[in-house]
């Protein structure tokens, strides 16, 4: 199949939607072991999988829910593949007591979360964003996370791209937050050549066979390097607490290190991991943050307002989680007051209240009713006392 | 007998967590002699669990082993397999775990037949939990959440593999290591989706609060309730009725999943 466009030395132009620029992306990255189960409006990602792997030499399977969709690219990750599974809010959540174990037993993967309107069935085919803070503490207990979140459509295949390198550098599970508007709308893309596109593979130990292998040693890094089942280096794997051999240990020091590690091997190199763009925000007095498609509504709206003699900006996180705090607080360093458009009722405004503190004014501005948020909403914030 | 068990354990996890009397160190055992006997290269091997006490077996075993969440470790197993089909893959579960939180997983990997030997430590109990009803208590048996007796009905684990498309279905007591040997040795060779459902008796649990008696009392009782599928054809239905056939009770050839996914990738990638 050499016309694919993952296979292919030039640069390649497409009308995609953002669905299937994220399967792109995948296949680009390396992806070649994809479980999943059928849910709107994340579904063609799944079909268009199922057409593509087979002619790579990849595997697709279709499990009975996404609870098995996310172990099966456990389990696949483990036997060396690139895997990734894609949902929307009620199989993300089925999925969470998984994508807490790969993060525990830190097992690359990669989510692709649709979000439409919850909870519960909510609004299956209308966008929402309103899954940013289950894409950051859906699984119980503490633990990293990343997460992206493109507004285009050529990013949602730089973004797919970059899940599967992060989860390959720091070993763990990243979701991509894509609302239903960028995974639906179609966009010119010009899918960069292979050799333009930057891969990173999970870091092997350098041992020979016969050595002692501890898969949860980690140097000064904090990621330990992977081998892979079959390789010829057996060890354990458990959702237990364990200590740097794999197996389980109640130990309390052993207990506290292993936590600490799994958070600090992200926190540590959270600077790698931000995404972000400043738009006119140099002299910003007024500050949006916007993330996903609401930051095109939120672009257009910041530009009405310089027209109004407004010195407005934008900062868009692409890196939701970790949160490019310093960043959003550089960006906010001229400004009288911020607006933060999402479609929830307020999830992401809570932490750039938090960073910002009581200095400045916050103001939210939140649709929950199945609808883009309009630039005109978000320039009466920009505008309004 | 006389095979070196320690070559396949991870001598340093010992001592293992199974109560004095627990029949699942005999299931343990006999998986061993089975692997002894086909001599596979231990870095093939994959051992997958859920969580329970059946699921720490992984842990004591010198393989790649992988013991997951509770329910899911056929979901786990099938993404192992599909992206290495060169990798022989062994899921060990408990009732509970196969059978409840996992029951949807069982029937679906039944169905899709791939190359995976399921073997389900079978003590009609949740042992690590502290002894609430599964779904293989028997009815009127007592559990912690059914102290008055369990009013439902079991769940037959190899009517219900059989009838899901399992290729290999068998059933063995602990008391007949000889024949569980037997029955775990065809399980691991069959090309397909296999399942044998392996008796162990609880004493801890099952036993205390259904007042079943010690280990060996246990082991007899179980034997009383089955009959050999071999003479079942001698025997009357009312010397069957109420009663569960064990040794190979279905086996069949259909076309395993990974080879016919070989077979796509052949066919659509030309």
């Amino acid at each position: 199949m050499s016309t694919e466009a993952t296979e292919k030395k030039a640069p390649v132009i497409k009308f995609l939607a953002g669905n299937e620029a994220c399967m792109e992306g995948a296949l680009a990255a390396g992806c070649r072991f994809f479980a999943g189960y059928p849910i709107s409006p994340s579904s063609e990602i799944a079909e268009k999988m199922s057409g593509r792997l087979p002619k790579l030499g990849g595997k697709f399977i279709q499990m009975e829910d996404e609870i098995a969709s996310m172990g099966a690219i456990i389990g696949a990750s483990l036997a060396g593949a690139k895997t990734m599974t894609a949902t929307s809010g009620p199989g993300f959540s089925l999925m969470q007591e998984n994508i807490g174990y790969a993060m525990m037993a830190e097992v690359p993967c990669v989510v692709i979360n649709v979000m439409r309107g919850g909870p519960s069935t909510g609004n299956p085919t209308g966008p929402s964003q309103s899954d940013v803070m289950q894409c950051r503490w859906g699984t119980h207990g503490d633990h990293p996370a990343i997460v992206l979140s493109p507004n285009s459509i050529r990013e949602a295949f730089d973004t797919t791209v970059q899940c599967f390198n992060f989860a390959e550098q720091f070993r763990t599970c990243v979701v991509l937050a894509m609302d239903e508007i960028v995974a639906h709308m179609r966009e010119k893309i010009v899918i960069p050549a292979k050799e333009d596109i930057k891969i990173v593979n999970r870091k092997k130990p350098s041992l020979k066979p016969g050595d002692p292998y501890k898969p949860y040693e980690a140097d000064a890094s904090l990621i330990p390097p992977m081998m892979n089942f079959g390789e010829g280096f057996r060890y354990h794997v458990t959702g237990l607490d364990h200590d740097a051999t794999g197996f389980p240990s109640g130990a309390p020091d052993n207990q506290e290190i292993l936590h600490r590690r799994l958070v600090d091997k992200v926190e540590r190199h959270k600077e790698e991991l931000f995404l972000f763009e400043n738009h006119r925000t140099e002299d910003a007095e007024v500050l949006v943050v916007a993330y996903g498609s609401t930051s095109r509504s939120a672009k257009r709206a910041v530009e009405e307002a310089r027209a109004q003699g407004i010195n407005a900006g934008l900062f868009r996180p692409i890196t939701l989680f970790p949160i490019p705090e310093k960043q959003i607080a550089q960006a906010a360093s001229h400004a009288k007051k911020v607006v933060v458009p999402e479609m929830n009722l307020g999830q992401y405004r809570l932490e750039v209240e938090r960073i910002l503190g009581p200095a400045v004014p916050v103001v939210g501005v939140h649709r929950v009713n199945g609808e883009p948020i309009a630039p005109s909403l978000i320039l009466s914030a920009i505008v309004g006392g | 007998m006389s095979m070196d068990y320690f070559q396949y354990l991870r001598k340093e996890r010992m001592p293992h967590i199974w109560c004095p009397g627990c029949g699942h160190g005999t299931i343990m055992k006999s998986i061993l002699r089975a692997l002894d006997k086909l001599k596979w290269a231990k870095d093939d091997v994959v051992v997958v669990s859920g969580i329970g006490c059946s699921s720490r077996t992984p842990g004591y075993l010198d393989f790649n082993t992988l013991h997951t969440t509770h329910g899911r470790a056929l979901a786990f197993a099938q993404g192992v397999k599909v992206a290495n089909p060169k990798l022989k893959v062994i899921v060990i579960s408990g009732d509970g775990d196969a059978m409840a939180i996992g029951g949807n997983h069982f029937i679906h990997a039944c169905r899709r037949n791939l190359d995976i030997t399921l073997i389900v430590f079978n003590n009609n109990i949740y042992g690590m939990t502290g002894g609430q009803a599964s779904p293989t208590t028997f009815t009127g048996s007592k559990g912690t959440t059914a102290p008055y007796g369990a009013i439902e009905q079991p769940f037959d684990v190899c009517n219900m593999a059989q009838a899901s498309g399992a290729t290999f279905v068998a059933r063995a007591l602990d008391i007949d290591a000889v024949a569980m040997d037997r029955v775990i040795l065809s399980a691991l060779q069959n090309t397909g989706f296999s399942v044998v459902d392996a008796w162990s008796q609880c004493t801890t649990y099952f036993g205390r609060q259904n007042k079943w008696g010690d280990a060996s009392e246990m082991m007899d009782r179980y034997k009383g309730m089955t009959y050999n599928v071999r003479l079942a054809e001698k025997m009357s239905p009312e010397e069957k009725a109420g009663k569960y056939p064990v040794g190979l009770l279905f086996q069949t050839s259909r076309p395993e999943w990974c080879e016919e996914y070989g077979k796509l990738i052949e066919r659509v990638s030309k």
